[in-house]
């Protein structure tokens, strides 16, 4: 008797919502074929996958790619690379926007204020194939702006972007210039939504400027800060293909490649594809796992969620 | 102690407006170094003379470009890789976010799809089942592998939620007791009062189409099928030029300069003839998705 109640409940449901069930069935026959069909995809990070014998065929070989993955040369490396690049972006991508946010928050002037916003937003929009374009222009060691910038003060040109030295720096700066500006409108919506009458309350208290931004402004924004800084850890293994891929080169390997990258070159370059697939993979669990729980953090410590 | 005070504040006011106002040329300053790159003469731009004003003016690399078939062909195929993925895209983040803006008592299933959904942001195939995938179906060199595989955005469809719950319900109820269904409500009332959501997402879309080059290098197999930012990538990203000390090269990679400076300046117009409108509304649109959440 309740079970049939039950079932005439979920047809009168059904029919209830028959349209939007039809509205979604578009985008999840989509999401079907694009992304859960490639999940499928993942067997071959345990095959010894051929080409020509498809998914089925292939041999099972357990967790050998996995082996075989980290006595591959590069491979350490390659996640070394990542996890630095990845956090020194982490770090300088919370610490230059809360600055300029900050900064940008003292003006007065509204005009000034609203065209720099608008060139340090610019950047964000243009694609990292013509940024580094751009960048392989200035930092060239014989025109290039820079190397003419510091010649005249007497430094011989610099190879810059064939330096090991320097190439995990290029890209950390080069980023901050890409971004910088992006990210402070979140951390400006913040900094609007203060309540003026602290301000207020602080000056009659005697309260200077730089004590009301350190005991108002920043505790004001300091749970949007620690929300995107949870929010980024699950971007630890994520140094940013777009970036790498086209400003790295043979020579700089050993301190630029990253996970992403290798996983280009075993895979689509080197046509290894169950080696570059269970890099992926690797990859894959470590970042879906991190995130997963960096969602669990946010929305227990600031209440965030995502639908 | 108040003189003081003010003194140090005017300092500060100052450090400030100069400080901030480098900060925003330097971040303009180097697509301005590459636009009077294009306008100069080569062997200026090679001495390394060329700095923010062209030296030596000349047309000689936009004219260069104008008899590349090449270039036009590949910026053809993103305009059109840009229209079908705002098509595309738009309905589909329009289909998905209605029924998801439903409350769990409203649309039972809810919780449902959201899982369905929420699943691809965490997990996914990666580079080699994505590529086998789309080679089996037989989009190796078509214009469809660029634009169906993105086609389903879960931020967007999460931003375009979001705000259909911003909407009082009054405005959908009383359009239900008259006998409209879900879909003339979406259509007829719901999008209507979502333009400056959904002009934020059209931009959305547009930039991340425009600016997509790795797609277009692995599903392509032909370099005529490039879309222009996949085309740059093998011309215009070449570090080991920098290597080159050959004379015949050198002199190679010295006429090139230029018109590989011309080739990413005419890349960028249209973000930048769009960038007054994406001022407009990125800035709401980027903190209704990310504060509200």
């Amino acid at each position: 008797m309740k079970q049939r109640s039950r079932k005439e409940k979920f047809i009168r449901m059904m029919k209830r919502d028959a349209a939007l069930h039809l509205m979604l069935l578009l985008p999840v026959t989509m999401l079907l074929i694009f992304h859960y069909i490639p999940l499928f995809g993942i067997v071959i990070a345990f095959q010894n996958y051929n080409p020509a014998r498809g998914f089925s065929n292939s041999p099972f070989v357990g967790l050998n790619n996995f082996k075989e993955l980290f006595l591959t040369p590069g491979f350490v490396q390659a996640l070394k690379n990542t996890v630095i690049i990845a956090l020194g972006k982490i770090v300088l991508g919370i610490i230059v926007p809360v600055t300029v946010a900050l900064l940008l928050n003292e003006m007065r002037k509204a005009r000034v204020k609203k065209t720099i916003q608008t060139m340090i937003y610019l950047p964000h929009f243009i694609s990292w194939v013509l940024m580094a374009g751009i960048i392989i222009e200035i930092l060239n060691p014989r025109s290039g702006m820079l190397n003419q910038f510091l010649g005249l003060f007497g430094i011989d040109p610099i190879f810059f972007l064939g330096s090991n030295k320097l190439f995990r720096e290029i890209v950390w700066v080069t980023d901050v210039w890409k971004e910088f500006g992006y990210a402070t409108i979140i951390y400006m919506a913040a900094l609007t939504s203060i309540d003026p009458s602290l301000y207020e309350a602080a000056s009659l208290d005697g309260a200077g400027y730089f004590k009301k931004m350190l005991h108002i402004t920043l505790p004001g924004i300091s749970m949007t800060i620690v929300l995107l800084m949870t929010l980024k850890m699950g971007s630890i293994l994520n140094a940013g293909f777009d970036q790498i891929f086209n400003l790295y080169s043979t020579i700089t390997y050993e301190s630029g490649d990253i996970i992403d990258t290798l996983v280009y070159r075993l895979g689509l370059g080197g046509g290894r594809f169950s080696l570059a697939s269970a890099a992926g993979l690797f990859k894959s669990v470590i970042s879906g796992t991190l995130l997963v729980l960096s969602y669990k953090v946010a929305h227990k410590t600031s209440g965030y969620r995502v639908f | 102690m108040f003189f003081k005070e003010s003194i140090g504040r005017r300092v500060f006011v100052v450090f400030n407006y100069t400080f901030c106002i480098i900060m925003a040329i330097v971040c303009v300053l180097p697509l301005v170094h590459i636009f009077a790159i294009s306008l100069s003469d080569n062997v200026a731009v090679n001495a390394g003379l060329v700095k923010l004003w062209p030296v030596n003016f000349t047309l000689a690399s936009y004219e260069y470009i104008l008899s590349e078939a090449k270039f036009f062909r590949a910026m053809g195929i993103s305009f059109t890789r840009v229209g079908f993925g705002i098509a595309i895209g738009m309905l589909m983040t329009v289909l998905a976010a209605y029924p998801l803006s439903k409350t769990k008592r409203q649309f039972a299933s809810r919780q449902i799809y959201v899982w369905y959904f929420m699943v691809t942001m965490m997990i996914s195939g990666g580079l080699i089942p994505n590529y086998l995938l789309i080679s089996s179906l037989g989009l190796i060199d078509s214009v469809w592998a660029l634009v169906l595989p993105s086609a389903v955005n879960v931020f967007n469809i999460i931003l375009l939620q979001n705000y259909i719950k911003s909407l009082p319900d009054e405005i959908m109820e009383s359009a239900f007791v008259d006998g409209a269904g879900h879909f003339k409500v979406l259509f007829q009332i719901i999008l209507p009062l979502s333009k400056p959501v959904l002009a934020t997402l059209v931009l959305f879309v547009a930039v991340a189409h425009w600016n997509s080059w790795f797609d277009g290098l692995i599903y392509m197999n032909r370099v005529q099928n490039y879309p222009l930012q996949s085309y740059l990538q093998t011309i215009v990203v070449d570090i080991n030029m920098d290597l080159v000390q050959n004379v015949d090269d050198l002199l190679l990679n010295v006429t090139q300069k230029s018109s590989k400076a011309a080739q990413i300046f005419l890349a960028m117009l249209p973000i930048l003839c769009m960038y007054p409108f994406l001022q407009r509304y990125f800035t709401s649109g980027i903190v209704m998705g990310s504060v509200k959440g």
